[in-house]
Parts: structure tokens; C-alpha cells; sequence
């Protein structure tokens, strides 16, 4: 495709917490300067910048890009936002590997930044306003509300029961509890998940990730100058996003096929034809336990339907055939929404160098994938990793 | 490398209750207009019917109306009312409101539910409350209809339809309204 190869080299990350003594500025700031120094480089050999953060509501800051940009190490320099939701996470590694891959640079620091504790009552007070303001918002809906409906319908496609699901928020709160970052790690039981709190039946109380504050950020090179800093670069193989229509109500929520579109699209340029025995560890985004079930199937990773047993038999567990969320994913390190994604990524470059401690898969995995999801059940951004 | 030491520190809620912070609370309002195909919506739900715009080279027959069509790319063709009445595509039985607040033990919860409207296009959905009904005699597939408001208090509104009750051999009387909503 006439594209630079190119690579992760450093990366940093924040403790997830509620209620971050620190201003959104300073987490950005602690997540950016852990992972120049892991890689031994100064703020003034990064050419270009690229900040994921989600909805400016969260902090009730505008521009928040802009509020952001000292703290992600951006002054005087080309710096720039994206955002797509909960997408974001992923899709910021991925806008920064453009930014490598045409050429326009050699290294660029990509940060992702969350603080959603500034919000009250709570701050999914906050996503009233991404439903639709004339059809949608006078209903008074919340986010969780879609998750439920959404669940329902998957659960009810494939008959499971609340047990089959929870599952995966065990699995991952479990996992969790080896992980630095991590906010809510816990040793559980899938009866302690499924007679939590019921906050929108299916969806209970402990179904859900937390809100988060926190940061993550990495360092992506050129080749050669990925070979110079580092004996063990981490390839972007293959990236992929893709958008379904904002009318969420008008499309079978049984099955993501944004997320397999973009799965395709990432498979495709790394070269892989068979993406249920080629991936060696993911870590799909689990907002909700339902979605890591949700994700398996979109990212092709096993068949519709089957996500669930395959996870009660042990498959999905960091030692079973095919790891899914050996971090402790969203679950269990918490979710700060961009920051979780770019923590994905992290977790996924860290296991193919064999860096992950106590978390590491075994069998010396060469290729992996992270995954995250969002706007209105709509957005899929996959990043395939090869060492 | 290695990842073992992270730094930033969370507060308690004791501690978080004892800083210093400085908040707003914003009074913002927006006015937002309606475009020409939901604003015609809005006209016929004040009018007690649901109506869809028609695109001509799909052959989809969509709900909310929109004046193009995002696949095909062009101008919608024409106006086409559908029915108030559909099946329930899924729901969810909610003990919270819309910003995370617990529903008051003893009050009923709220059920929104994904309704498929008859006539529209496969799978065209709407979002909406269920009513009338008890949470555990809910099924995905069920057939249901809207209760519209009394034509004198409607306002043009996705509200004019309180809730939507399941269709039965016969109806008892109307009962409770939906959960109250802040
Ligand atoms: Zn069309």
C-alpha cells in the first residue's frame, strides 16, 4: 500500500482511580512522560502528537483537546484530537500510526486522557445528550438503558442466562488483580455478579466497568528509528474502523457488524485469513461483560453464539487457548474511557515482548489485537500488533 | 520495560468532600429545530398517527422520517403513515433514571423497550417505554400498540405516546401511566 512500517517503542499508563486528585492536565502529563522515559527519549524528539479523550461533558471543559495539550506534551507542535466515543482509545494509536506510516514523521507520542469523576450527580448524567435530541432525549434515556436493550436481545438470540455472562466480568476482575492500574479488581464469584444490585434488568450493578479517571499514553516510530530505540519494536500490522448508522434503534443489535467490518479491515492489511487460530491474545473493549461476548464474536474470533461456553470452558482465560483481557480489561482496571482503550494496546505490546509479569500469557504469543467500541452501539476500531 | 510502579492517587469520598473544588452548575438552554421531516412527525404525533418517508430506490420505508436517504444518497420520495402499533424487538427492565439515580423502592420501574413499528421497513425501531403491563409477562416478539395522550394535552412530542401496551383479545381498562419521570 506504499505505507512505512511502524512500531510501538514506549508506553506509560496512570493508576485508574475514582476521583483523581490530579486535573486531567497532570494525569495526561504522568501517562506522556512515563512512556518518553521508557524509551529514553525527551519531549523534543517527539515531531507529532496525537490525543484521544472522550465526551468534553465529562469535564464539563470544552475544547478539551485544546485544555489538554500542555499535559500531553503538544505546545508548539502538530498536535490533534480525535474522537469517536468509546472508540476513541484504539482509534488514537491508530490516527498516530498515520501519521508514521505516510511519512509525515518518525515519532509521534499518542495519549489518551479520561476524567470522568468531575461530573455529578454521576457522570452518566453526561449521555443524555448523545441520544438524539428530538426523537430520543424526551424519553429521558440513559446509556445503560441501550447496554440492557442490547444484552437483552444477544442473550435472548442465543438463549444464555445472567450466569453464562458474568462469567467474564469473574474472569476479568480476577485478572485484574495482577495489574498496576487497576481500580476495581476483585475476587468474585458469578453469584456475587449476578445478585449485585439490578440497575436495568438484564444489567446488573456488577456487569458494568467503572467510571475512571486515568491516562495512558505510547511512543510510535519509523522503522529505522524503531531498530535504533529498541531491540523488541511491536509492528502495527493491521488497522481497522468502521461506523454504523446514529438511528441504533433500526439495526439488529444481536450482532456488531461495525466491528466486524473494521475487524476485516485490520485482518486484511496484516495478512491474517484466519483470525480464530492466528490472534494469540486480544483484549476486545468490555464496558459491560455481555460486550466482550458482543466483541469475540464480532472480531471473528470464534462463532456467533459461542463466545459464552467458550469462556466457561477456560478458552478465553489467560492460560486457555486464546486469552481475552489478560489486563483485567475495563472490568476490572477501570474505564476511563480513551485511556482503556490505549491500555488495551499497551497490555497487547507488553505480552508479545513477554513484559506483561505476572499477567503473561503463556507460549510466547506473536500477534495480538485490541479492540474498543462506541457512540451510539455504532463505532468499532481494531488494532492488530506482531512482534 | 516493565510497567509495576504507576503513579496518581484517587481520593476517598471523605477526603474528596473535604478539598477544595471549585463547581458550576450551568444553565444552558438549547432550542433545537426539528428540519423538515421531523418536524412533520412531530405535526402527526400530535395528531395521534406515526408516519415514515419512503425512498423509492431501497424500497426502505423509514421511521424517524429523514428527508434523504444515507445509503442511496438522494432525496427521499414521499410520506407514508405506518401503524401505531409493532413488536417488541427487546427491553430492559430499569431501576434507574436517566442520570444514574436509583428509582424509590416501591415505585415501578421504568421499561424502555426497541419497538418495530408495523408497516415500516424490517427492523425499523423505535425507542420507548413499555406500560400496563407486568415486567415478567414481557416478550421479545410480543405484539404491541401506543397509547397516545388526550389530543388536548399532546404537544408534538415522542411524549404524545405515553407508553406502548401490549395487544390483547381484550383490553382491560387503562391503568397507571408509566413510571414518573424527573
Ligand atoms: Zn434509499
Amino acid at each position: 500500500m506504499g505505507m512505512r512500517k511502524v512500531a510501538i517503542v514506549g508506553a506509560g499508563i496512570t493508576k485508574f482511580v475514582r476521583r483523581a486528585q490530579e486535573t486531567g492536565p497532570e494525569l495526561a502529563y504522568q501517562a506522556s512522560k512515563m512512556a518518553l522515559d521508557s524509551c529514553g527519549l525527551k519531549l523534543k524528539d517527539i515531531e507529532m502528537i496525537t490525543l484521544g479523550t472522550a465526551p468534553d461533558a465529562f469535564d464539563g471543559v470544552h475544547m478539551k483537546g485544546e485544555y489538554l495539550l500542555g499535559g500531553a506534551g503538544g505546545n508548539k507542535k502538530p498536535y490533534i484530537r480525535n474522537f469517536v466515543g468509546g472508540g476513541t482509545g484504539v482509534f488514537a494509536p491508530i490516527h498516530g500510526w498515520m501519521h508514521v506510516a505516510s511519512g509525515m514523521c518518525d515519532l509521534c507520542m499518542v495519549v489518551c486522557e479520561e476524567k470522568m469523576s468531575s461530573c455529578h450527580p454521576h457522570p452518566q448524567g453526561a449521555f443524555l445528550t448523545i441520544f438524539d435530541h428530538t426523537t430520543e432525549q424526551p424519553i429521558k434515556p440513559t446509556l445503560i438503558w441501550i447496554f440492557a436493550l442490547e444484552m437483552k436481545r444477544y442473550m435472548e438470540t442465543y438463549g444464555l442466562k445472567p450466569e453464562d455472562v458474568a462469567r467474564v466480568a469473574v474472569k476479568n476482575k480476577k485478572n485484574a488483580l495482577d495489574h498496576p492500574s487497576a481500580q476495581v479488581a476483585e475476587e468474585l464469584t458469578v453469584e456475587d455478579i449476578v445478585n449485585s444490585e439490578v440497575l436495568a434488568d438484564p444489567v446488573h450493578r456488577l456487569d458494568i466497568s467503572p467510571a475512571s479517571d486515568g491516562a495512558a499514553a505510547v511512543i510510535l516510530a519509523s522503522e529505522h528509528v524503531a531498530k535504533r530505540l529498541t531491540d523488541k519494536p511491536v509492528w502495527i500490522e493491521g488497522v481497522g474502523w468502521n461506523l454504523d448508522t446514529a438511528y441504533w434503534a433500526t439495526k439488529d443489535l444481536y450482532y456488531p457488524r461495525y466491528v466486524e467490518k473494521a475487524a476485516r479491515m485490520a485482518y486484511d492489511m496484516a495478512g491474517i485469513k484466519e483470525p480464530h487460530k492466528e490472534i494469540q491474545v486480544a483484549e476486545p473493549y468490555d464496558p459491560f461483560d455481555y460486550k466482550e461476548l458482543h466483541h469475540m464474536e464480532g472480531l471473528l474470533l470464534c462463532e456467533r453464539g459461542e463466545a459464552a461456553r467458550l469462556t466457561a470452558e477456560g478458552y478465553t482465560a489467560r492460560d486457555g487457548n486464546l486469552p481475552i483481557c489478560p489486563s483485567g480489561g475495563a472490568l476490572g482496571v477501570g474505564n476511563p474511557i480513551a485511556a482503556t482503550g490505549l491500555m488495551k494496546v499497551i497490555e497487547i505490546f507488553l505480552q508479545l515482548r513477554g513484559e506483561a509479569g505476572k499477567r503473561q500469557v503463556p507460549g510466547n504469543p506473536r500477534v495480538g489485537l485490541a479492540q474498543a467500541w462506541g457512540d451510539l452501539m455504532q463505532v468499532g476500531t481494531v488494532i492488530v500488533l506482531k512482534r | 520495560m516493565k510497567i509495576d510502579k504507576v503513579p496518581v492517587k484517587g481520593l476517598s469520598s471523605k477526603e474528596y468532600e473535604k478539598a477544595l473544588k471549585i463547581s458550576w452548575d450551568p444553565v444552558l438552554k438549547y432550542n433545537w429545530d426539528n428540519g423538515k421531516a421531523i418536524g412533520r412527525y412531530l405535526h402527526e404525533l400530535k395528531k395521534g398517527r406515526i408516519i415514515a418517508r419512503v425512498c423509492d430506490k431501497c424500497n426502505r420505508i423509514m421511521i424517524p422520517p429523514r428527508m434523504f436517504c444515507e445509503y442511496c444518497f438522494r432525496p427521499t420520495d414521499r410520506w407514508q403513515y405506518v401503524k401505531d402499533t409493532g413488536k417488541v424487538n427487546t427491553f430492559a427492565v430499569s431501576r434507574v433514571y436517566w442520570n444514574a439515580q436509583r428509582i424509590p423502592q416501591g415505585e415501578p420501574p421504568i421499561i424502555p423497550a426497541v419497538i418495530e413499528i408495523d408497516g415500516a421497513s424490517e427492523g425499523m425501531g423505535l425507542l420507548h417505554l413499555l406500560g400496563n403491563v407486568e415486567p415478567e409477562d414481557i416478550k421479545i416478539g410480543m405484539k404491541v400498540r401506543a397509547v397516545w395522550k388526550p389530543e388536548n394535552e399532546r404537544t408534538g412530542s415522542i411524549t404524545d405516546i405515553l407508553y406502548f401496551e401490549p395487544v390483547r383479545e381484550k383490553n382491560p381498562p387503562k391503568a397507571k401511566p408509566a413510571a414518573k419521570r424527573r
